[in-house]
């Protein structure tokens, strides 16, 4: 798979790659976008049913506030402007669509213009975020895998219908399968950090299509591929790299691209002609008469601009002063998604070096969650004996681990428990005089400029201290004496 | 016990413990079984259900509770209105014995003030149609000449109320489907303020048109209706924010002061004797005190137009959802896509399919603009000059309809000549007013004529004080 | 004739509608959409350029509930009044030849 280099454009050969995202997002709430059956997942089917969730004669849909609300929120997370708008019905037919028709906003959407920044800090434009219910669900029998292709007939669940959904739209401003990657990476941490959603693209609540179009630097836009059916992030990437290179691939033997839908195949790693949009319902939009205009005012937006939570850019940003580390390191990054990040700064807070805390939680807190069981004092405390020497990185790393795995721990008790000091560092060069002494071959060559001899000397030097000597103190030391 | 009563009465006798709801059931059941087999106002006559709610309301009298303002009153409902268990069908074999599982909002209310329901009355499929011909199960024909239409959409629902079926009854009114047939069936019929009576559980023809309202003996009658069904419903997004309508205490204090607008410009072709009397009802007005105003609308012409692309547009929408998938009768095919063409040609009476058609048309790609954003112009044209008339004169005053009752398939294979019935009905509807069907004499072969009183937004205090007064001017 | 509306657009429309519809029925529902569509030509005379298109009848906005959860409807008594059923759920042929 190709990777991009940071400031290198991505190219395929010739092409360069034209990309913009689709996110359909379940948001978090108790109940469906126009009715009060329960919104949830899981359950029997059918027991989260009322008249408009069944399209019944007689039902007339009322939005629900909460999803208003969230929906801002993606807006405004999304650094759009929140403006009045309308519901239009879209229409055509399909079994899970209960009414043959989908409420969706059409030319007057809730959320316009804004954009997300990926780590690196690029910008990819977000066109609109608007508010639209999603269908049942169908499950085909009879067929291969499930598939509805050779079924003998399929059975309708109206559970997740009337569900309610943002679609994110973006602008094609992504350049190559790893932006696609971090656009999506990114985007489902803004939309869990600020309760909307809880964006998990396995269980359908976080849905990606994928628009793909190639074309040489300077012509004009290629036909664009819409691309369905990608459930995790690393299918994402993927897709948009066999779909660039088959479009290239058919542009090359002289063939032109057909604008259609493509339904992506995990399991043969190629994408398959869904539809043609030559086939395409005309889905007659007219303005929804049974709902009135949706027009939130000055204050509740103002209002719900203030309830949102620092963004994941500001929380990587904010623990990037405070260690030193560079934000878009994958230490930062991993530790804002696991929602670590102000356990680290509580940490810096009680006197630890903020930077010591960042490696640890990194490397020993995977399991611990959002919200760490271990005592902050407890690892300030370690941190503390590292830093001043009383105790060796590795010798730190066993501590950790013990407190880690007690939930707790009094580092100094433990590390006394295992008989840890560190040496002083006039026991430690004469432990490395020695090793240099009855290695001489290995020093021979280490000062020849062989890095690898170091190995050696380093090796017998543990073995000597049985372990207590500091890794890096070591390390340090040889380098100095070796002049270099 | 007599049927020649009113709502009004009934419900006051049974409240006071003068009268039975049992017996009060009873000589109007007798009356059904009398006359129905002529005049079929009715798919269901609910009987059983009927009795059951009249004992309730006799022992609650009879235990010191008060069952409500129209305890004991029988009423028939239209059979596109949704009630729980009983068989709704929209006259249609789409929805042939499909009981729904929840009532609508107005079958709650009026149960909750006592009412006893005989029947889901007979319509026009799906509500589309101006003679009831359209049901799917045979036409309603009119109680004062069995030969003669009852009109539409609502026919079954004013047959019940003129053969003295029912005391009162609910229809819906898209184009004048409540009116139209008031006249035809010489009783009062009210389309009120759009958003004024709930539409939850009124199985939609076209949604931004579709009013609820009352058919009943007297125009006291329609205001008690109307108090008791109106009023908003948190599960109707267009349901106005208000209490219900207050409207007994309007009606008796007469007309003397008002202005009584006379469209210029009306279009013609109505009968004769129409046309006498609607003068006579302008007379009797100006003698009870008020002042006879000329009206201009000029862009009143174009509403049949207007609303034959915006009902079917909407209408085409409403009805995708009879599928064969979830309820209703179904074709079994080889896919589903062919189940859905397969059901819906068997299920769909021709005018039906005709309304889907031009709707689904009207909005599709490259036409939506010459047909159905035009039409929504319009509208707001004939919304404007309705605005600059109602700064002239607090009501205005048309024939309902500019026929008598026509012979049961005189108009079936002239569906344009169909749609003229409405012309003077049609603009109310597209404009979201109230108005309503003032019985006023007769016309050719001595059949009911009904006068038209026309009102602002939320003007029903004041179209119900004229109604009134013209009610004084027949008798 | 026919020059609002030709049979070749009443058949594409009828499929749109998910209507079934034989020759018949295209060409006797041509000539009666035709007819009407020049009845409705006479709007075509007015100019509408500058006038706002009026969807709602009375002016509301911002019209919503709480988000509280209700009770769904009885799952057996509506997969009853449903045409097929299995296992729970809404059962319909192959879905072929549609989108989705």
């Amino acid at each position: 798979m190709s990777e991009s280099t940071p400031g290198e454009k991505f190219m395929i050969g010739e092409y360069e790659l034209v990309c913009g995202l689709e996110v359909h997002v379940e948001l978090a709430t108790a109940t469906k976008l126009f009715s009060a059956s329960a919104n949830r997942f899981g359950d029997e089917p059918n027991v989260h049913i009322d008249p408009v969730t069944l399209g019944l004669p007689g039902a007339l849909p009322v939005l629900n506030r909460r999803a208003v609300e969230l929906a801002m929120r993606i807006g405004l997370a999304l650094n759009c402007s929140v403006q009045p708008c309308t519901f239009h019905r879209k229409n055509y037919f399909y079994p899970d669509m209960p009414k043959a028709y989908q409420i969706s906003q059409y030319d007057q959407p809730l959320n316009v213009d804004g954009w997300l920044e990926l780590p690196g800090g690029k910008r990819i434009g977000v066109e609109r975020a608007h508010l639209e219910e999603d269908t049942g669900k169908s499950t085909h029998v009879g067929g291969s895998g499930g598939r509805i292709h050779g079924s003998d007939h399929s059975l309708i669940d109206f559970n997740r219908a009337g569900v309610p959904l943002v679609e994110i739209v973006g602008r094609p401003d992504i350049t190559s399968p790893e932006e696609a990657r971090q656009y999506v990476t990114e985007l489902r941490q803004i939309l869990v950090a600020i309760g909307a959603s809880d964006a998990k693209m396995e269980e359908g609540s976080m849905r990606c299509d994928a628009n793909v179009s190639v074309r040489k630097p300077g012509d004009p836009l290629g036909t664009r591929c819409e691309i369905k059916n990608v459930n995790s992030v690393r299918s994402l990437g993927r897709a948009i790299e066999y779909e660039a290179r088959r479009q290239i691939a058919l542009i090359e033997s002289g063939e032109r691209v057909r604008q259609e839908t493509r339904h992506w195949d995990e399991t043969d790693g190629r994408t398959h002609t869904l539809r043609t949009k030559e086939d395409a319902d005309d889905y007659r939009y007219f303005l929804e008469p049974d709902l009135v205009p949706l027009a939130p005012d000055e204050a509740w937006i103002e209002e719900v601009r203030a309830s949102l939570p620092s963004l994941p850019r500001e929380r990587r940003a904010r623990l990037s002063s405070a260690t030193g580390a560079p934000a878009d390191g994958e230490a930062i990054m991993v530790v804002v998604e696991r929602g670590q990040d102000d356990y680290v700064l509580a940490v810096g807070d009680h006197g630890a070096d903020a930077a010591r805390a960042l490696v640890h939680v990194k490397e020993a807190f995977a399991e611990q969650g959002s919200e760490p069981r271990v005592p902050v004092a407890d690892l300030a405390r370690l941190i503390t004996l590292e830093t001043s020497g009383k105790l060796t990185a590795t010798q730190a790393k066993t501590v950790l681990a013990e407190i880690v795995g007690a939930g707790g721990g009094d580092a100094e008790a433990i590390a006394a428990a295992k008989g840890f000091e560190a040496m002083d560092t006039s026991e430690l060069e004469a432990m490395v005089d020695q090793a240099i002494a009855s290695n001489a071959d290995a020093w021979a060559k280490y000062c020849a400029g062989e890095e690898k001899a170091m190995g050696a000397l380093v090796g017998a030097i543990m073995k000597t201290s049985k372990g207590k000597a500091d890794g890096k103190a070591v390390t340090a030391l040889l380098q100095s004496k070796r002049g270099s | 016990m007599s049927v020649e009563t009113t709502a009004f009465r009934i419900a006051d006798d049974v409240r006071a413990g003068r009268a039975r709801a049992v017996d009060v059931l009873d000589a109007h059941l007798a009356n059904v079984t009398a006359r129905e087999g002529d005049v079929h106002a009715f798919n269901t006559v609910t009987a059983d259900e009927a009795r059951r709610m009249a004992e309730a309301v006799d022992a609650a009298v009879a235990a010191g509770r008060d069952p409500g303002p129209l305890a004991g009153v029988p009423i028939a409902l239209k059979d596109n209105m949704c009630t729980r268990g009983i068989p709704t069908t929209c006259s249609s074999r789409i929805l042939e014995g499909w009981k729904p599982p929840y009532d609508a909002t107005v079958v709650t209310r009026l149960a909750a003030a006592g009412a006893v329901f005989v029947g889901k009355t007979n319509l026009d499929e799906f509500a589309m149609g101006s003679s009831t011909e359209n049901s799917a199960f045979g036409p309603t024909f009119n109680p004062h000449d069995v030969t003669r239409v009852s009109g539409g959409s609502s026919g079954g629902s004013a047959a019940a109320v003129a053969a003295r079926f029912a005391a009162a009854s609910l229809g819906s009114d898209t184009g004048g489907s409540i009116r139209q047939p008031a006249a035809l069936c010489g009783v009062v019929g009210v389309k009120p303020t759009y958003g004024t009576v709930s539409r939850y559980g009124l199985v939609a023809f076209a949604s931004s048109l579709d009013q609820i309202g009352p058919f009943t003996h007297d125009v006291r009658d329609a205001a008690l209706l109307l108090e008791t069904i109106s009023g908003h419903d948190p599960l109707d997004s267009t349901s106005i924010p208000q209490p219900p309508l207050q409207l007994l205490g309007e009606i008796d204090r007469g007309v003397a002061g008002l202005r009584i607008g006379r469209i210029t410009d009306l279009p013609g072709g109505s009968e004769p004797e129409v046309e006498q009397r609607l003068a006579e009802a302008f007379e009797a007005l100006a003698a009870a005190g008020a002042t006879i105003v000329d009206v201009e609308l000029p862009s009143l012409k174009y509403g049949l137009t207007a609303y034959y692309l915006i009902a079917p547009a909407e209408a085409s929408s409403n009805l995708a959802r009879y599928d064969g998938v979830r309820y209703g009768s179904r074709v079994e095919a080889a896919d589903t896509n062919a189940m859905y063409m397969a059901t819906r040609a068997a299920g769909f009476g021709d005018e039906v399919k005709r309304r889907i058609m031009l709707g689904t048309y009207a909005l599709s790609a490259g036409y939506y603009d010459a047909y159905y954003g035009k039409a929504l112009k319009v509208r707001r044209l004939i919304s404007d000059d309705f605005a600059r008339a109602y700064e002239r004169a607090e009501v205005i005053l048309t024939p309902t309809s500019p026929i008598v009752a026509f012979p049961v398939g005189s108009k079936v294979d002239d569906p344009l000549s169909m749609y003229l019935c409405d012309v003077f009905t049609i603009p109310t509807n597209l404009a979201g007013h109230p108005a309503m069907s003032v019985p006023f004499g007769t016309g050719a072969h001595g059949l009911p004529v009904g006068v038209q009183v026309l009102a602002p937004t939320l003007g029903e205090p004041v179209m119900f004080r004229v109604a009134a007064e013209l009610e004084r001017g027949v008798r | 004739m026919s020059d609002r509306i030709s049979a070749e657009t009443v058949a594409k429309v009828a499929r749109l509608a998910r209507l079934d519809v034989t020759p018949d029925e295209v060409s006797r529902l041509t000539s009666q959409l035709d007819g009407m569509l020049e009845h409705f030509a006479d709007i075509d005379a007015l100019d509408l350029a500058s006038v706002e298109p009026m969807t709602q009848p009375y002016p509301l906005v911002n019209v919503m509930r709480d988000d509280v959860v209700a009770p769904s409807l009885d799952r057996d008594e509506v997969l009853a009044a449903a045409p097929a059923a299995e296992d729970g759920r809404f059962r319909v042929p192959p879905i072929i030849g549609l989108e989705g």
